[in-house]
């Protein structure tokens, strides 16, 4: 009898002291294991570690993106900015005609373009009076667009977040300081966005046009918000209100396409449209948005020593870096 | 009483050693299973950042003289548009592009090898290049259809010594024979090649007229005649397992991950260090310049062992 209590003692004894270590083994783990299986169905082992880098660093401007969708695009569309580039906005809030538990903000608001100003309205009217402490400044964005946050800071780094400005790209017509591109996403200054609900409150601003983008514009003005320019410091754009080909490929001599008449600046076509530090793309579906974020996060050319380097101290910053500084470098011998 | 807090103890003891063990098995389990993958692939991996850490100064100056690519580019008249973007886009990261191709044409130049015959033609390609390779000692066989990052293939071959011969791409299987595909890329090394070069005067192993009955792809007539020289397909791979050389295009790869594994659909894709991908529309091509050599964060930097300059008199890179 003693022997047989002794050996469930034992046994006991074997289990807790099993359970406990690999308890203990577990949570030491810091790291997510996803285990996939590739075409061959072999078992391979990828290893997810959580960068520091994945949200913009505390000391760039804290940014809150408020994205214009409603209950059709949900499922196909916002699902996946959420799943990408939404998670390295400081705050990030989906606008919908209805709330909801993705959760969207329900602005009371029918769908259909011709309610798309009444709709920017009531967000920034909500964003102002719920979080506006949040964030220093605002960007709107629509369910089709890819935007690279980091680069949106890099751009709002030389502005005042209490200065009444706005940016993103800077169409020319119909106002006379001119407006911003609503399709490529633009970003208004604590103190624009200030301004635009007081606007709104005093009566100085009003639903002057079913065109969003043309009558924030115009409200902006009202209010003396400036525009400020966006470009890089080669003069090159970082927000776009089109997919990257219609402005990337090499074209003869000719006159401007139609996408291009409304430019405030003078438009550039081919490789030297677009910054390296792009901020927005437009018209950029699921598939393009993860292909997008492939290219900009992950995709890179191995110890490639990239021409556009803004934060190097050269004179006049000249393309090339004073080969002194490499000490292992490789040109191709053509 | 104690006696029996002593069984207890025992047992508690020898489970908690019990499980050490097994976990400490547990973590070399992956290997293990590489190894299984051993049997039916040979694998080339890319350096990991630690291998790299432990080169010593003089070494990484050695490696990055030596790891000069010659691209051997297989062009056709009826392929224009791809040929100019070709030369356009990824070929100007070679140390040495060729394009040859089957029959002049007036509008691009390349070495016009007058030969009909895909198979003639890649021989003499192949031949051409080894005799003219002066100092370079990797070669890159690709069609214009194929998009290619140079550094990332360097990056690959960088620890491999070219004087052993590495036949590498995205490695398949045909029967029993391995095979690298030729429309994501094959890579060989200055002794693959010579020894390819080698078999190409021997008629029954390895023939330039093939009957019609017996054609096998260009690939697959390749890898036969490497077998016979000792020299095999290889995939290559990045540090994690990830194939380096893609059959299909990025947006093919993505969607597929969006079936395959919508919660993870960037990162369980394709490699951060990808050599190739295929399919691919010209247009396509030219945003993947800016998409790969420009577009990227702000403030993530990279402390890459070495350093690859962009090439001269070039604007989309």
């Amino acid at each position: 009898m003693k022997q047989m209590w002794q050996h469930s003692l034992f046994s006991c004894g074997l289990i807790v002291g099993f359970l406990t270590l690999h308890i203990l083994l577990e949570s030491k783990f810091a790291t997510v294991r996803t285990v996939a299986y590739d075409g061959d169905g072999l078992r391979r082992v990828h290893t997810a570690v959580n960068k520091s880098s994945d949200r913009p660093s505390s000391n760039g401007a804290r940014v809150l993106c408020w994205i214009m969708t409603g209950p059709k695009n949900i499922e196909s569309r916002v699902r996946h900015i959420r799943q990408s580039w939404a998670q390295r906005c400081g705050t990030v809030l989906y606008m919908s005609s209805v709330e909801t538990d993705f959760p969207t903000v329900g602005l009371n608001v029918s769908e259909g373009r011709e309610n798309l100003y009444w709709k920017t309205i009531r967000a920034l009217q909500y964003i102002h009076q719920h979080h506006l402490n949040d964030a220093d400044w605002f960007l709107k964005a629509d369910d089709d667009t890819f935007v690279v946050v980091e680069n949106l800071v890099h751009v709002l780094a030389k502005f005042d977040p209490e200065e009444p400005l706005y940016l993103g790209r800077h169409y020319a017509p119909f106002v006379r300081q001119g407006y911003m591109s609503g399709g490529a996403g633009y970003v208004l200054s604590k103190e624009a966005l200030r301004r635009f609900v007081q606007g709104f409150s005093t009566g100085s601003c009003s639903h002057s046009s079913t065109i969003e983008d043309l009558a924030l514009g115009q409200c902006m003005e009202k209010m003396k918000v400036q525009p400020a320019d966006s470009r890089d410091l080669r003069k090159r754009q970082t927000f776009h209100p089109y997919p990257p080909d219609y402005y990337l490929l090499r074209q003869p001599q000719r006159p401007r396409p139609w996408y291009l008449l409304y430019e405030h600046y003078p438009p550039v076509e081919g490789p030297g449209c677009c910054s390296d530090f792009a901020v927005s793309f437009h018209y950029i579906h699921s598939v393009q948005l993860y292909v997008l974020q492939y290219l900009t996060y992950h995709l890179r050319p191995y110890g490639y020593k990239y021409r556009y380097n803004p934060d190097e101290k050269i004179e006049g910053n000249s393309i090339y870096v004073s080969h002194k500084i490499q000490t292992f470098a490789s040109k191709p011998l053509h | 009483m104690l006696t029996e807090g002593g069984s207890f103890m025992k047992g508690m003891m020898l489970g908690s050693l019990f499980c050490l063990v097994l976990s400490f098995i547990g973590s070399f389990s992956p290997s293990t299973e590489y190894k299984v993958e051993d049997h039916h692939h040979h694998h080339v991996k890319a350096p990991s950042k630690d291998e790299l850490k432990q080169l010593g100064d003089s070494e990484m100056q050695e490696l990055s003289k030596q790891v000069q690519v010659y691209c051997v580019i297989m062009v056709q008249p009826k392929i224009l548009v791809y040929w100019a973007t070709a030369l356009d886009t990824w070929s100007k990261h070679c140390d040495k592009p060729v394009f040859y191709t089957s029959e002049n044409s007036k509008a691009l130049e390349a070495f016009d090898l007058n030969e009909k015959d895909d198979w003639a033609r890649l021989r003499k390609a192949l031949k051409h290049a080894y005799e003219n390779a002066g100092d370079i000692r990797w070669f890159f066989v690709a069609q214009p259809t194929t998009f290619a990052i140079i550094e990332n293939l360097k990056h690959l071959v960088l620890t491999k010594d070219p004087s052993e011969p590495f036949y590498l791409g995205n490695a398949m299987k045909s029967g029993e024979l391995d095979y690298v595909s030729f429309d994501s890329g094959i890579v060989l090394s200055y002794e693959a090649l010579k020894r390819l070069v080698e078999v190409f005067n021997d008629q029954d192993k390895c023939p330039e007229k093939r009957g019609a009955l017996w054609k096998m792809t260009d690939d697959k007539q390749l890898a036969e005649c490497l077998k016979y020289k000792g020299v095999f397909a290889e995939n290559g791979e990045d540090a994690h397992g990830k194939g380096l050389f893609n059959s299909k295009s990025v947006e093919s790869l993505i969607k597929d991950g969006m079936r395959d594994h919508p919660n993870n659909v960037v990162e369980g894709c394709c490699s951060d260090m990808a050599v190739t991908f295929t399919g691919m529309s010209p247009s396509q091509m030219q945003v993947m310049m800016f998409g790969v050599y420009r577009l990227r964060p702000y403030g993530h930097d990279f402390h890459d062992h070495l350093v690859f300059y962009p090439p001269e008199g070039s604007d989309n890179d």
